[in-house]
């Protein structure tokens, strides 16, 4: 049989496993919502003042805190952000100058007042707004175009835009330990943390948790998505709550990772990025943002701590990736990520598509055949360890451990922030490789790996940047060569996947000359200058090389190279 | 101190370190002294002593793992690196998330591909060559995970001379434990969180032993072996650095600390490897000799090997190695490096 379409899409539809919204904990979180923000607020007042116990940190805290804010205002202003921005600060600014001369017995109040005035206006600013009216809607809407453009554009006859012969399902292609995590979301809390490579991520992935019967998940979504209108009312209705990268101080981080901190403890399933950002460079992220992250493992202790009867509510890390043949600002994202390489400088978040571009960006993705894969990996407990059906933790000898252990110390359950860093940072190194495992490899990501690397091994004496230099016209790969050299990393990457150490797709299992053709047909295929062409000898060539160098990074990371 | 930190602590393995190391935990705590085999144990507890050491009151010797394990929430595994992985498999069904593993060997662990050994591999990388603490997260569920290391012979321990050591781990609270511990007024403890880098430190000094071993059966003095100290000591870092370590560890009680000893202690097998390679002797007829495998030798091709990997330029284990396993002498060894062109003193700082 040939291989070179997908193997048949067993992706079904799941019933859902909570059926009313109203049982679902995104909705009591949002019902709730002034308490739930009042109860962060409290939370993260305390956590700061023990981390600045003395007046004099506390006060330097709120003035430098003032100071970035003011800063920001002048330097990097949104569209998202509040009218009142620019006096709030001011005003803050102003009760605070002189403060620290003052005598601290009359004064003792007014930090703590402003220090309230401040986290209570974070934790509003970070706070969701899911409503089910407006989720019902989105989702109903989002179905609706999706498969009327799929339909209209596929089956080329006339009235074919009403049928329903294609849905998304035969768009996206959710694999992966589907079951188990359905298994996991009615046992515990799920924390997914998918890579980030686009965008169209959050909204691909809000898709995903609805089409495999999970209640909508509350998300970490960068404050910049919702400068775009059409965004900021997809991820509102979604559960949404914000996080803005701009804002470094330590209230506000203090305050956002309490925020998911409480919300995970309330049993809220939860969504965050822990690159942080897009991956600038196309590499599967490498090193993860810590922060949101160790509110997961501290959740879980909390739980273990707070919980005095029966089962203690388990939290369950479950990574994803998300596998494209194209990524729309890919040429942007590499071009952001070659400037700063090697120079550690501030980077400007800026979106130059608004929601016209989306909406072309969506129908040039319905119209031509570009297949998305979504991985769903295995679950972790918060130690990163694998999970069985049942929630329970195992050694890598299958035998069951109990996660509480991790905790205790001297036979209870302390509070230990070292610990705990440490605990996050050998989680986020599971997170990472457990990406690499699930990643599911294109035939486009192995012809742009492939082609690149060749070119590189070509010039042996450049360096990335002269080699990205060369003008495109010298660069020519003859087609036996190249053919020869796909067949043996191929066989390298089969090789790879028997060891548990990545994933491909089925097509990549076809005849050679097909797979190539299908890699190069698909690899960036909405890019104005495509990153592989064949020419009119039936060699190799490129039109963007820096673009090339975007999507073959996607494949580095498994010591590929030695077989190019 | 409540009811719960009077928990008794556990050694493993009955060596002359590990009875060294049982007798100062003693001072604070009741320690089981496990070793592997049951007469041993009643040896040990007839004759109260191990390896000519009088055993502290507070030592209680023990063949049964599962009940120090059960019993000491804080082990201390003291076996040499070639049984390590071993003992880890045999303790860690009764290991629990809560433990905490603070070990005292040096070596490296090695797993080979079916097919190859350590003589015939040409290269060798991080995936194969193993530190002790990495070998007890693969083997078991404990991560709090420490290590003790520094010029530590157990002889002078034993006779209560002034010394000191690294507990090194990623957890402060491992390290702190560790101090608790083992401090008293004759046993100095540093702290170090790189633990990597000072479990190599501790690993890659044998191979500047055996060098120094060498110089002094070719009769050479002091200045000789200084130079062979600081010299060796950079190497050190080379190699640690490439292997996963980081600068500061070297420059430590654990990294110098341990060198210096180790250079200047003719009774050890590594520095008599050496002695007697300068002396002319095939290094087959001086292993036959020894009862036990000199560290250093291993060492020697292992980091060879991961210099050659990792591309680090490491002139010292290399010319050992042609010494020891490629028939170069000792002169030539030597001449070679007192030729040798780039004479860059420090260029890692």
């Amino acid at each position: 049989m040939e291989l070179l379409e997908e193997k048949k899409n067993k992706n079904r539809k799941y019933e859902p496993i909570l059926h009313g919204i109203p049982d679902w904990p995104v909705y009591q979180l949002s019902k709730n919502r002034k308490e739930f923000v009042e109860l962060v607020t409290r939370n993260a007042i305390e956590r700061i003042k023990m981390l600045r116990p003395t007046r004099k940190q506390l006060i330097d805290e709120l003035e430098a805190t003032a100071y970035r804010e003011q800063n920001r205002i002048k330097r990097n202003r949104w569209r998202v952000d509040p009218k009142d921005d620019s006096r709030f600060w001011s005003n803050i600014k102003n009760e605070l100058v002189g403060l620290s001369a003052k005598d601290p017995e009359t004064t003792s109040a007014v930090e703590d007042a402003l220090l309230e005035k401040i986290v209570s206006r974070y934790a509003n600013e970070i706070a969701g707004n899911f409503k089910p009216n407006s989720y019902r809607f989105t989702r109903e809407v989002v179905k609706f175009w999706f498969q009327r453009l799929l339909n209209g554009a596929r089956v080329k006859k006339f009235g074919a835009f009403f049928r329903n012969q294609y849905t998304l399902r035969d768009k996206i292609h959710v694999v992966g330990k589907v079951k188990m995590l359905r298994a996991l979301a009615k046992k515990g809390t799920v924390v997914m943390v998918p890579t980030h490579f686009s965008n169209l991520d959050s909204i691909l992935i809000g898709w995903v948790i609805h089409s495999v019967g999970l209640p909508a998940f509350i998300y970490g979504a960068g404050l910049n998505l919702f400068n775009i209108k059409i965004f900021a009312y997809f991820m509102n209705s979604l559960g949404a709550y914000k996080v803005d990268r701009r804002k470094k101080n330590l209230p506000y981080l203090e305050t956002l990772k309490m925020y998911s901190n409480q919300a995970i403890q309330k049993g809220a399933h939860s969504l965050f990025f822990p690159g942080g950002t897009r991956s600038r460079s196309g590499l599967i992220e490498k090193q993860l943002k810590l922060g949101l992250l160790s509110t997961a493992i501290e959740a879980q202790r909390n739980l273990y701590q707070q919980t005095t009867e029966g089962e203690v509510r388990k939290i369950f890390v479950v990574p994803v990736t998300l596998n494209y043949n194209f990524v729309l600002e890919a040429p942007d994202l590499i071009e952001d990520y070659l400037q700063v390489k090697g120079k550690d400088r501030y980077l400007p978040e800026e979106d130059k598509y608004g929601s016209m571009e989306l909406i072309r960006f969506m129908f040039k993705f319905f119209t031509k055949g570009s297949n998305i894969s979504v991985s769903i990996g295995p679950g972790l407990d918060v130690m990163g360890n694998y999970v069985d059906d049942e929630g329970n933790s195992l050694d890598p000898q299958g035998r069951v451990i109990d996660t509480r252990g991790y905790f205790i110390s001297n036979g209870s359950i302390t509070d230990d922030k070292q610990r705990e860093d440490e605990y996050t940072r050998m989680l986020s190194q599971r997170i990472v490789s457990e990406y690499h495992r699930i990643n599911r490899v294109f035939a486009s990501h192995l012809a742009a790996f492939v082609a690149f690397e060749m070119w590189q091994k070509k010039h042996p004496k450049l360096d990335l940047f002269s080699l990205l230099r060369l003008p495109e016209e010298e660069l020519e790969l003859d087609y036996t060569e190249y053919r020869d050299t796909f067949k043996r990393v191929r066989k390298k990457l089969y090789e790879l996947k028997d060891a548990g150490k990545v994933n491909h797709a089925t097509h990549l299992k076809g005849k050679v000359d097909q797979v190539i053709k299908l890699g190069i047909e698909n690899v960036g295929i909405f890019h104005l200058k495509r990153p592989l062409l064949k020419n009119k000898k039936g060699n190799i060539i490129t039109k963007d090389l820096t673009v090339l160098y975007y999507y073959h990074n996607r494949l580095v990371g498994y010591e590929l190279e030695q077989y190019i | 101190m409540s009811s719960t930190s009077e928990k008794p602590v556990g050694v493993i393995g009955a060596g002359n370190f590990g009875t060294v190391i049982a007798n100062i935990l003693a001072i604070n705590r009741k320690v089981f002294l496990y070793t592997r085999d049951e007469q041993t144990a009643a040896r040990i507890k007839s004759e109260n002593q191990n390896k000519g050491y009088a055993l502290h009151p507070n030592v209680e010797p023990t063949h049964d793992l599962q009940q120090v394990a059960t019993q000491c929430d804080v082990l201390f595994p003291m076996v040499p690196s070639s049984h390590f992985r071993e003992m880890m498999r045999q303790l860690s069904p009764y290991l629990q998330p809560y433990h905490i593993l603070i070990h005292g060997t040096k070596g490296f662990d090695i797993t080979l591909p079916d097919g190859q050994s350590l003589e015939n591999i040409t290269r060798l990388t991080r995936q194969q060559v193993k530190t002790m603490s990495e070998v007890i997260q693969e083997e078991s569920v404990v991560v709090r995970v420490g290590c003790l290391a520094g010029p530590n012979l157990a002889k002078e321990l034993a006779q209560r001379q002034p010394g000191a050591t690294v507990v090194a781990s990623h957890f402060n609270e491992v390290i702190q434990l560790g101090k608790r511990l083992l401090r008293n007024d004759r046993f100095q403890v540093y702290e170090n969180n790189d633990i990597v880098g000072v479990e190599i430190a501790g690993v890659l000094k044998n191979i500047i032993a055996i060098a120094s071993g060498a110089l002094s059966g070719l009769g050479y003095g002091e200045n000789a072996k200084g130079l062979l100290i600081s010299r060796g000591a950079v190497e050190m870092v080379y190699l640690g650095r490439a292997l996963g370590g980081d600068l500061k560890a070297f420059l430590g009680v654990a990294g110098i600390g341990d060198l210096v000893t180790t250079c200047n202690s003719p009774m050890s097998r590594n520095f008599t490897v050496g002695y007697r390679l300068a002396k002319g002797e095939k290094l087959p007829d001086i292993l036959a000799d020894m009862t036990e495998v000199a560290e250093g030798v291993n060492t020697v091709r292992i980091a060879k090997k991961c210099a050659d990997h990792y591309k680090v330029r490491a002139l010292i284990t290399d010319r050992l190695y042609k010494v020891l396993f490629e028939g170069m002498t000792v002169e030539e060894a030597l001449e070679f490096l007192m030729r040798y062109p780039l004479n860059v003193d420090i260029d890692f700082i």
